[in-house]
């Protein structure tokens, strides 16, 4: 079977990649690009951890054929951070204790951040209802929670501090 | 990064009594944090080999048959495949051999015991051309009747599926195989008078469905096998030595032949204590020449790996109008799909554990069916004995008038009372815990229409075993702690935070690392919620060999006598007072000059084990229209003896209580008439998410295990008990009918209020 040539964005950088028709985004990014911080934990769409962000939309990795990202924009886990500077969330998550084993934090953080880019002053319920598809099975996810909340609080009082800085 | 020390969603307070530290106790970001927040981290189908090949198994579609042939012709010719291998590539294992249930649960031999059983292998180059390559293995199958329920297990007309297994713990010997692996019986005193002196009895019958741990990582291993006749594993487990003894032992290979490095491990609950690929995947890479990885899917993960057992009891409580409870009796079975296990003996054990009951007898036996071997689930067997004993109490508070928690106070087990097996109770929280639910503002909030509150409790005795510990004194006055415990949930920052007590530098100066079979001493699967007891002992251990030797250096380098230095707060201390402290950092430094490296390993069989106890807080809302149940507030209270990181400790006791939470409203393993199951993914078999759950207040009650050098008593497990029986007499507070069938779906529900037969007040008997 002849391969597929695919151009996109990954984490900011112009990338290319080689895949077979049939293959998933997510097996492209782990086994063709070595990016592994999306995990599968179902392939079917159901739990999450292959959570990536394409053109600014939260998508199950697994979900998605690796050709479709052809000319897209896409976000994963290892790009949350700007250098050396951590997301505000995956600072939250790490002060937070929002992970155990860890392995559903790199989809839970991608959701998460897709939720607070839409809603950045969400309530409980809102993010409970913006996580709801992904699954944690180590927290009860009230750390989780949490931890949302608390960054989209820290990153208010940041842009807030920027814009009246800006004003000022 | 910074060592957060508050204590924000926890309304526990630090008991007064509580000796001061330094850091055990505080809230450090864990060492493997940052690693974990930015996808760095390398989970078991993270690790990649060059030249690595795909393996993937082909399983049985029927829940029993027997294997007439298998022709791996077809697939072996196929594109791109290197490997094909089937039960007859394994030591032939016969019945009653001890490597017997294991050997033939990897791969299948002359019969598939239930639907997802392996029974052949292939790697190929691609995981696409081992899937077309699987499904070309043909496999010749003639169906026998699968063994499906508790109740056809039981029927002596039901044949037996193993021929070679007689009831043990049967008296007299029985001289018919059966489907009954074993019995368990305790007693104590007169069960009969002990009912005859109580004032109201009542006797209830629970079912509940098998459920998975549900660890969203699915089993992946990576193996190479090299032309020495060694192999290095790359896997995630509970335990990588355990894995290498099994993987060894089913090979019939020598224990040194094979390497294990841990990878971090994705959620394992007990799931993880046992090996399915491992061996395949050595085996395939010796016949191939070449490094094979192998994944499992979801639907494998459900359909052939260990859920809990399913369960079947009658259980009868008598207590005096005080509420005294005066006799016990249970009949139970357990089903631990299609091998034995010790599932009956450890719900026999755990019945009646809680509570100081004169008169009691209790009878367990432990079923197999043509269903998934079951493995261990967080503390094996205690939820569904807790969901019996814990409704029954309650609903004798409720019929003799007495508050829930009054009812437990005047009947808990404290130090000295006798358990099941005989032995006194050491000192324990049980107690402590009752009385933090009481006095939590949670207990006497209102209720909102539709809602009922529920209250359970539970414990788990939990375990020792062995464990070791390497510390490495750096140059610089770092150190390193290896230890053989795969880092489940935050145990690295728990050994480093005893490290950094110990040694008394800063506990980010201390690198905790979980070492491979090759590198740290032999240390026993992290199971029993052992990992920062006993492994957290032998780092303790450890460093106070470190320390001893220091003051050694130390006293050499002032030229005094060791017996005159002490070590305080991180450094050597002259007693007399006429010498400098010595920071480690300088004692290390000099190491060289004062007799070579510092490295000490502490290794040792943890004995003092500390049981925790819980005791948890429900409420739901049930819509009366749909039979949805909702919990909407939830406290749960937990004896940890002494919380050395408590954000993991409140972590354990959320998560065991939001899986306890699935286990009570949704999850269940279903199967169709043939023995297939109908629900092998998280669309159908529903855990917990988000929105079904509220914040889980998580109180830690802290009664230090005075066996263990900083108190502790492992906190893994007991969370899971209580929920059940919590939910369940939050739903009867709420609707007045009583549910003894988990789980508690909408249906059964809704069927509980319309159908109004099922009340609370059935076959109880009342004295007097
Ligand atoms: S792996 Fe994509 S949703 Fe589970
Ligand atoms: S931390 Fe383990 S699944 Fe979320």
């Amino acid at each position: 079977m002849s391969r597929v040539h695919v151009t996109c964005t990954v984490n900011g950088d112009e990338t290319e990649f080689l895949c077979d028709g049939g293959q998933t985004l997510l097996n492209a990014l782990r086994d063709e690009l070595g990016l592994t911080g999306a995990k599968e934990g179902c392939g079917t769409g159901d739990c999450g951890s292959c959570s990536v962000i394409i053109d600014g939309r939260l998508t199950c990795s697994c979900l998605v054929l690796a050709p479709e990202a052809q000319g897209a924009a896409v976000l994963t886990v290892e790009g949350l951070a700007s250098g050396d500077d951590l997301h505000p969330l995956q600072q939250s998550f790490l002060e937070g204790a929002a992970l155990q084993c860890g392995v559903c934090t790199p989809g839970i953080l991608m959701a998460a951040a897709a939720l607070l880019d839409r809603n950045p002053d969400p309530t409980e319920t809102e993010v409970r209802y913006g996580l709801a598809g992904n699954l944690c099975r180590c927290t009860g996810y009230d750390k989780i929670v949490r931890s949302v909340l608390a960054a989209a609080d820290s990153q208010r009082t940041t842009s807030q501090r920027t814009n009246t800085e800006e004003t000022a | 990064m910074t060592v957060t020390e508050s204590r924000p969603e926890s309304s526990s307070e630090p008991p007064a009594a509580r000796p001061r530290y330094r850091f055990v106790g505080t809230r450090p970001v864990r060492h493997d944090g940052l690693d974990k927040v930015t996808g760095r981290a390398r989970f078991a189908a993270d690790c990649d080999l060059p030249g690595q090949l795909a393996g993937c198994v082909v399983r049985s579609p029927h829940a029993h048959a027997r294997i007439i042939s298998i022709d791996t012709g077809e697939a072996e010719a196929m594109p791109g495949v290197k490997a094909v291998i089937s039960g007859g590539d394994f030591p032939a294992v016969a019945p009653g051999d001890p490597n017997y249930d294991m050997g033939v649960n990897l791969m299948a031999r002359d019969r598939v015991l239930y639907e997802g059983h392996a029974v052949a292998a292939v790697a190929a180059l691609t995981t696409d051309q081992a899937r077309a390559a699987a499904a070309a293995v043909r496999v010749e199958y003639e169906p026998l009747p699968p063994v499906l329920t508790i109740d056809a297990a039981l029927d002596p007309a039901v044949g037996a599926i193993h021929a070679h297994m007689f009831t043990s713990g049967a008296d007299p010997a029985p001289t018919e195989p059966s489907n009954v692996s074993q019995l368990t019986n305790f007693a104590r005193g007169d069960t009969e008078a002990g009912f005859a002196a109580a004032d109201v009895v009542i006797e209830r019958e629970f079912t509940t469905q098998p459920v998975h741990q549900g660890y969203i990582e699915p089993h992946a291993v990576t193996a190479d096998a090299s032309q020495d006749g060694k192999a290095t594993v790359w896997c995630s487990s509970q335990g990588h030595f355990n894995v290498r003894a099994q993987t060894a032992a089913m090979l019939g290979w020598e224990t040194a032949r094979i390497k294990v490095v841990p990878a971090e491990i994705g959620g394992g609950f007990g799931g993880k204590t046992t090996i399915y690929l491992e061996p395949l995947a050595v085996l395939l890479s010796a016949k191939a020449g070449r490094p094979v990885k192998m994944v499992m899917t979801r639907s494998e993960v459900f359909r052939a790996t260990g859920p809990a057992p399913g369960s079947k009891f009658r259980v009868k409580l008598g207590a005096r109008s005080d509420g005294t409870l005066t006799a016990g009796k249970a009949q139970m079975a357990y089903s631990s799909g299609v091998f034995p296990s010790y599932a009956a003996f450890l719900g026999a054990w755990t019945v009646f554990e809680s509570y100081d009951i004169a008169d009691f007898e209790v009878e367990a036996r432990n079923v197999v069916l043509n269903t998934p071997r079951s493995a261990a689930y967080r503390a094996p067997s205690a939820p569904m004995s807790a969901l019996a004993t814990e409704t029954v109490v309650d609903e004798l508070a409720q019929a003799l008038g007495i508050d829930p928690i009054e009812m437990r106070l005047r009947n808990a087990v404290s130090e000295g009372a006798i358990n099941t097996l005989g032995a006194p109770f050491p000192r324990v929280g049980f107690t402590e815990c009752l009385e933090a639910i009481r006095d939590h503002p949670h207990y006497g909030a209102p209720l909102g229409p539709n809602q009922g509150r529920g209250v359970a409790a539970g414990h788990w005795f939990n375990i020792g075993e062995s464990s070791s510990a390497t510390v490495n004194l750096n140059e610089d006055g770092t150190a390193t702690v290896v230890t053989g415990s795969p880092d489940i949930g935050g145990s690295r920052a728990s050994m480093a935070l005893m490290a950094a007590e110990e040694l008394g530098i800063d506990v980010y100066d201390i690198t905790p690392v979980v070492g491979d079979t090759e590198s740290v001493g032999f240390t026993d699967i992290t199971e029993g919620s052992r990992a920062t007891f006993a492994t957290g002992m032998a780092v303790v251990e450890a460093c106070r060999r470190v320390v001893a030797d220091l003051r050694g250096r130390a006293a050499k380098m002032m030229g005094v006598d060791v017996s005159e230095v002490d070590w305080a707060d991180g450094s050597a201390v002259h007693a007399g007072g006429e010498h400098d402290p010595l920071p480690l950092a300088a004692i290390t430094a000099e190491a060289k000059k004062t007799g070579g490296p510092i490295t000490v390993t502490g290794s040792l069989d943890a004995k003092g084990v500390g049981p925790s106890f819980a005791v948890h807080l429900c409420d739901v809302e049930v819509d009366p229209e749909t039979g949805v149940v909702q919990v909407v507030r939830y406290t749960a209270a937990q004896d940890a003896g002494t919380a050395i990181h408590p954000s993991y400790v409140e972590g354990q006791i959320q998560g065991g209580a939001a899986q306890g939470i699935g286990w009570a409203l949704n999850e269940e393993y279903i199967y169709d008439g043939d023995g297939v199951m109908e629900n092998p993914g998280f669309l159908d078999y529903r855990v917990p998410v988000a929105s079904d759950l509220p914040m889980i207040d998580a109180v830690i009650v802290e009664v230090p295990n005075p066996n263990h050098p900083y108190g502790v008593r492992g906190v893994g497990e007991t969370s899971i008990i209580p929920p059940l029986a919590a939910v369940a007499n939050a739903v009867a507070a709420a609707t007045g009918r009583r549910i003894r069938d988990l789980p508690m779906s909408p249906v059964r529900v809704l069927d509980a209020i319309v159908n109004s037969g099922s009340d609370s007040t059935d076959s109880s008997s009342s004295n007097g």
